[in-house]
């Protein structure tokens, strides 16, 4: 638990691209910053959304784990073919938790793995017709599937498939929408690129879908954007919206179908929660279809409350008065709940690694109980991250962009945070060496995270974390003596 | 050439945006601002400098455009 001044933080940096050969120092040293609230503009200070360097551990993504991961896959009526070998698919199956309801295999598809496990033959003699007979096979399985999406592996670029006419035709035949996917992993520097592709194809392909007929529009419809539904968050996001008496049309894309992308350019307000993942749709909506989109943060109840505000302020009174209602209505279990953990956890140091969005949306949450950020980085993000994120970390605290094994190691070492919020590769790692950590992807198999009802169980989890009597029993009690007295010399 | 987006700031500004690259930075000045002469050379906060072929202005904003670059922004 040490606080460091910006001179002693630089230093740190220099000391751990220390071991690194010249090049790799140089360019490391680039993603490695000291947040600086007199910079205005995050390129000035730190790089990002570059290829990784060879030879270190690095924890991004590819892009296909940007499009059948993270945007299409939790669209749940859907088929999502994982189209190649495979273990891309199955490997990864249901790791992120986006709850959804439905009865799997009958009209929810998401915790499903389907994939046209391509073999020598097909690599050799295209895997083309292997595609259409599956999604014959689909349709016959399935037949409550309301359309299926074709998310291409690296080898179906490499033997160049021609999945659009395939889809085409599949379409045509089967009367539903086939979406093919040019998601290749090589594709990119990390899965960033993959969301990217992903949105496209939703541009393409789903959203004119249909334009102009009739829908039974009210002037308070909003649309979710960008909330996964991990562990129901964008269920805990939901119901405030609705109390505040807004229609919410749509969930992107967790719990969402295919009938709610269609329907949402007809809503007033697009709402985006992961600005990195879904900006490129929301800016497309607001080309085309003329709705303003706002990013939010349903992280801690100081964003919430200030989120509830902002949005609010797009719709007439009636909605300002709702929120201001939510806002009171929830006022006393946010009390309860500070008063009880605030004690507990205030003054903890936390260091995050993670991507999307939560590097910098869910430090309020860690402020409002009383704890502080000293660290924080993202696996993929650009520029325009880090712009938002200067803004909301302490002056002098520690930025790293998609850091290596080694350097987060070595940063968490030597600052010695309470509880670092990273990802499943790096739990173990830190809780050998006696630092609790929350995996800040899936919450730890806990959640939701988002809105007031998020809040109750954000706190509590943490305070499980950081409370559980393991931490002082790392050393065992004949080694105990020997351990201090070692300290002692140091 | 690139493809780029022009879209109305909060503040009253203009933001461009160049999807294939992700960047997003405020245009700090316009060659052409009048209803009928609208574009040009926009200069941006990051350094960066491109063109647009002057049009009347657009009636709505964001609209996406074909730009020249004349400068790049350091990087
Ligand atoms: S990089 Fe290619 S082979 Fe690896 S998981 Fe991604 S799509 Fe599959």
């Amino acid at each position: 638990m040490t606080t460091l001044s910006r001179a002693e933080t630089e230093a740190l940096i220099a000391e751990v691209l220390e071991v690194y050969p010249e090049k790799a120092k140089k360019d490391r040293a680039k993603h490695l910053a000291v947040n600086d609230h007199s910079v205005e503009q995050s390129k000035k200070c730190i790089t990002s959304n570059r290829k990784s360097l060879p030879g270190v551990m690095t924890i991004r993504g590819c892009a296909y784990a940007g499009s059948k991961g993270v945007v299409w896959g939790p669209i749940k009526d859907m088929v999502h073919i994982s189209h190649g070998p495979v273990g891309c698919g199955q490997y990864s199956r249901a790791g992120r938790r986006n709850y959804y309801v439905g009865t799997t295999g009958v009209d929810s598809f998401g915790t499903m793995n389907f994939t046209s496990d391509f073999q020598e033959k097909d690599i050799v003699f295209g895997g083309d017709k292997k595609l259409s007979k599956l999604i014959e096979e689909v349709e016959l399985l399935f037949p409550l599937a309301r359309g299926i999406s074709v998310q291409s592996e690296c080898p179906i670029g490499l033997i160049g498939d021609d999945i659009e006419a395939v889809s085409k035709k599949a379409a045509a035949a089967t009367g539903k929408p086939v979406i093919p996917v040019r998601c290749e992993g090589f594709r990119g520097v990390s899965q960033s690129l993959g969301h990217h592709i992903a949105n496209d194809a939703i541009r393409d392909w789903v959203l004119d879908q249909r334009d102009g007929q009739e829908f039974a529009a009210t002037p308070y419809d909003v649309a979710i954007i960008g909330d996964y539904n991990i562990g129901g968050d964008a269920w805990a996001s939901r119901i405030l919206l609705e109390e505040m008496g807004l229609r919410v049309v749509a969930q992107w894309s967790g719990d969402g179908t295919l009938a709610e992308m269609m329907n949402t350019p007809k809503v007033k307000l697009n709402l985006l929660h992961c600005y990195r993942s879904m900006n490129y749709i929301s800016r497309h909506m607001e080309e085309k279809y003329g709705i303003p989109w706002m990013e939010y943060n349903f992280f801690g109840p100081t964003k919430i409350i200030e989120s509830l505000r902002n949005i609010a302020a797009f719709f007439d009174d009636r909605i300002k008065e709702g929120a201001e209602r939510v806002i009171a209505r929830y006022q006393p279990m946010v009390d309860e709940i500070t008063a009880k953990y605030k004690p507990r956890l205030a003054g903890k140091k936390v260091m995050l690694y993670v991507g999307g969005l939560r590097p910098r949306h869910v430090i309020g949450a860690y402020e409002d109980l009383g704890m502080e950020v000293i660290g924080t980085g993202y696996e993929f993000a650009h520029n325009d991250d880090y712009d938002r994120t200067m803004k909301e970390m302490g002056d002098a605290t520690l930025l790293y962009d998609d850091v290596t094994g080694f350097e987060l190691e070595e940063f968490v070492k030597r600052l010695k945070p309470d509880l670092v919020g990273s990802g499943i590769k790096e739990k173990y790692i830190f809780q050998k060496m006696g630092i609790p950590l929350r995996q800040m992807h899936s919450w730890d198999y806990s959640g939701p995270y988002h809105g007031y009802d998020g809040f109750a169980i954000f706190a509590r989890d943490m305070d499980i974390a950081l409370s559980n009597p393991v931490w002082s029993k790392l050393v065992p009690p004949w080694q105990q003596g020997v351990v201090a007295e070692a300290q002692k010399a140091a | 050439m690139a493809n780029i987006m022009i879209r109305q700031a909060a503040d009253g500004g203009l933001v461009f945006y160049l999807p294939k690259r992700d960047l997003e930075a405020s245009v700090s000045s316009i060659e052409f601002d009048s209803p009928e002469k609208w574009g040009g050379e926009l200069k941006l906060d990051n350094g960066g400098s491109y063109y647009i072929e002057p049009i009347a202005r657009p009636p709505r904003l964001p609209i996406s455009l074909r730009a020249k670059r004349l400068g790049a922004a350091e990087d």
